[in-house]
């Protein structure tokens, strides 16, 4: 997000609009309406995408979804059935993986074993013809930013996991593409080294200015990282925004289900007026009301989706909050800085909530088979109709 | 598991069975008698005999030549039917490909003996050492195939692609990265190769003309007219080297597949 604001009040054009909404800006990599089918299986069903200049891009999806069938697709190990993929305008589809200016890292990382750390960096620039000496200056380089110096002379099965993974780093960057690929470059790496390594990837793409594309599962990994998310399902794109919109606007169940957890609730909008809604979900239970600017014409059957952590939990009845009901806390689980209560509400319906852990837990207020209250207000949750 | 009196006994059978009469013919090889079942004290005569037998070194100059070419010939079109054969998953005949390059090792020698004698004379080629080679390289293609595909299956398709992503072109991307990464299977493949053409009497046979004998033809031909105390010393320097071509083999498919557990990250 910084890094695309940046670029645009660097560039002098409309103040800090990023590149993704300035209908002037030239998307540096382009894809119309790319389909790729195997045999029967449609990998990619007519896939539009721009991706701008300094973008931290993530494709986001399940496995299957085709993400990283479109990531090798760019690369040029793929090619499409049908479409265009343009890198400045220019037409990738007919370009070899060997002369595009894209570098892809591995998600096996796919160091090679003969070689040392430092000959696996120098590889792409020996292929490229470079002086001897450029070619030195350019690995040393990037030992330096990725803190490996002390490696250069030692094989890929001589360092740790988390080495690898920097080696396989600095050898896609080592010919400054235009565009690095990352396939889920951090799956193999244990769970504390990937929190770190997830910021050093965001430093070392604000620092280069390079354009990254980034495939993964997790979405806790793309929120944090990426500038702009591509939610992915069956080939097709959900949602691309950036992680705010993403979290805070979903346009979709499959989207709000995806990305962090989420309560649904099944309802039929019963008045809708001046963009305040009444959803009618349980029997004898108080509708939800909200706000939404959502076209739903009374009578329309809507998901309300509201996330663990906006709801408030509470002894007594909530005073200011509109949406307010009673229920009974089934399990908790508690995750030292947060407690996630399970409460049965109205009409059997379960809920998440979540709420930050204020006192010590031999002091925690509730418990298990506890009636509690919990509330939100009208603008806490979202209407979802597809 | 210890070793109980019934495993040493079975062990020493079995191991006895397999190599009393390979001992026997090496301790009989430095028998000072001329008469092959007399021993008559240690003595390295027919060593030097051996040496200076112009008929037995030309037949050893013309097993060894064709072993080089004929082991070098069947690596190369070995790996490459493994490459094809393990990357290209689809192509038009691959099932029946796949089959008949594995064939030759099923089929008798002297079927294969045979037929390539049946094709030489339909082609009108000259026979001699020229057809011993290709001879030998057809059917000790079919091992280096088989050893350097059951290494490419386990060959790591991203590293391939990773080098054409560095900018490598598809030859370049064989050579810089497949070849040296499998290089220990491809090198067991020529050691095979050359051991199995070093052995070959029945193929060699079919397909020499008058001025090619090798060596095992030459012993075979020999031994029809007497066992003589020369052939013990040659064939005892056989074995040295079949022995020290098998050990090296495994030697480096040990080595190989050392470097298959660094490669999956070990």
């Amino acid at each position: 997000m910084d890094t695309a604001k940046a670029q645009a009040s660097a560039s002098g054009e409309t103040a800090a609009l990023p590149p993704w909404q300035d209908p002037a800006a030239e998307p540096l990599i382009r894809l119309e309406n790319v389909t790729k089918r195997f045999g029967d299986f449609t990998a990619i069903a007519d896939l539009s995408l721009d991706i701008h200049e300094g973008e931290f891009f993530a494709l986001l999806g399940p496995s299957g979804c085709g993400k990283t069938t479109l990531m090798r697709m760019i690369a040029g190990f793929e090619t499409p059935s049908a479409g265009r993929i343009l890198l400045g305008g220019e037409d990738l589809v007919p370009i070899p993986p060997n002369r595009r200016p894209v570098n892809m890292m591995f998600q096996s990382y796919a160091l090679f074993p003969h070689l040392t750390v430092a000959d696996n960096i120098a590889f792409g620039l020996r292929r490229a013809g470079l002086p001897k000496a450029e070619i030195a200056d350019r690995v040393a380089e990037m030992l330096r930013l990725v803190q490996l110096e002390k490696f250069a002379h030692r094989r890929p099965h001589e360092i740790s996991g988390g080495q690898r993974q920097r080696v396989a780093l600095a050898r896609a960057l080592a010919r400054r593409p235009r565009i690095l690929l990352l396939d889920e470059p951090l799956a193999a790496l244990d769970r504390k080294l990937r929190a770190a390594t997830q910021f050093e990837l965001v430093d070392i793409q604000e620092r280069l200015g390079t354009t990254f594309i980034i495939v993964t599962h997790d979405q806790e990994e793309a929120m944090t990282m990426a500038t702009r998310i591509a939610v992915m399902d069956h080939g097709r794109l959900v949602q691309v925004g950036t992680p705010e919109e993403i979290y805070e606007q979903p346009n979709s169940r499959y989207v709000a289900d995806f990305i962090g957890e989420v309560n649904l609730i099944e309802g039929v909008v019963t008045s809708a007026e001046r963009g305040r809604l009444t959803i009618e979900w349980a029997e004898g239970a108080a509708p939800i009301l909200t706000r939404s600017d959502v076209d739903a014409p009374v009578g329309t059957r809507v998901t309300f989706a509201i996330r663990p952590e906006k709801i408030a939990v509470s002894a007594e009845r909530p005073e200011g909050l509109v949406n307010a009901w009673q229920g009974r806390i089934e399990d908790i689980g508690y995750l030292g800085n947060l407690s996630t209560y399970h409460i049965t509400g109205p009409a059997g319906m379960r809920f998440k909530v979540q709420s930050p852990n204020r006192r010590r837990i031999a002091r925690r207020e509730f418990s298990w088979e506890d009636r509690v209250w919990f509330a939100f207000d009208e603008t806490a949750g979202l209407v979802l109709t597809r | 598991m210890k070793l109980s009196r019934f495993n040493i006994v079975s062990l020493t059978l079995g191991f006895a069975f397999l190599y009393l009469p390979i001992l026997v013919l090496v301790i009989y090889s430095f028998n000072a008698s001329k008469l092959v079942t007399v021993w008559a004290g240690f003595s390295t005569r027919w060593y030097v005999k051996l040496f200076h037998d112009e008929a037995f070194l030309q037949a050893a100059l013309v097993t060894l030549k064709v072993a080089l070419a004929s082991a070098s010939i069947a690596t190369v079109l070995g790996t490459m039917a493994a490459w094809v054969l393990v990357h290209i998953s689809r192509f038009p005949g691959r099932t029946l490909f796949s089959g008949m390059i594995f064939a030759p090792l099923v089929i008798p020698d002297v079927i294969l003996g045979l037929s390539l004698l049946l094709l030489f004379i339909a082609m009108n080629v000259d026979r001699g050492v020229t057809t011993i080679i290709i001879a030998h390289a057809t059917f000790s293609m079919c091992y280096v195939a088989v050893v350097v595909s059951s290494r490419l299956i386990t060959f790591d398709r991203a590293l391939e692609e990773a080098a054409l992503d560095l900018g490598a072109t598809p030859f370049q991307a064989f050579s810089l990265v497949t070849l040296p990464v499998i290089a220990p299977a491809v090198v067991s493949g020529w050691l095979l190769s050359f051991t199995l053409s070093l052995d070959d009497l029945v193929i060699a046979s079919f397909v020499s003309g008058p001025a090619a004998t090798t060596l095992p033809m030459r012993v075979f031909s020999q031994i029809r007219l007497g066992v003589s105390p020369e052939i013990n010393a040659l064939s005892t320097i056989l074995i040295t080297l079949v022995t020290i071509g098998v050990i090296t083999t495994s030697i480096f498919s040990k080595r190989s597949a050392l470097a298959r557990t660094d490669e999956t990250g070990g």
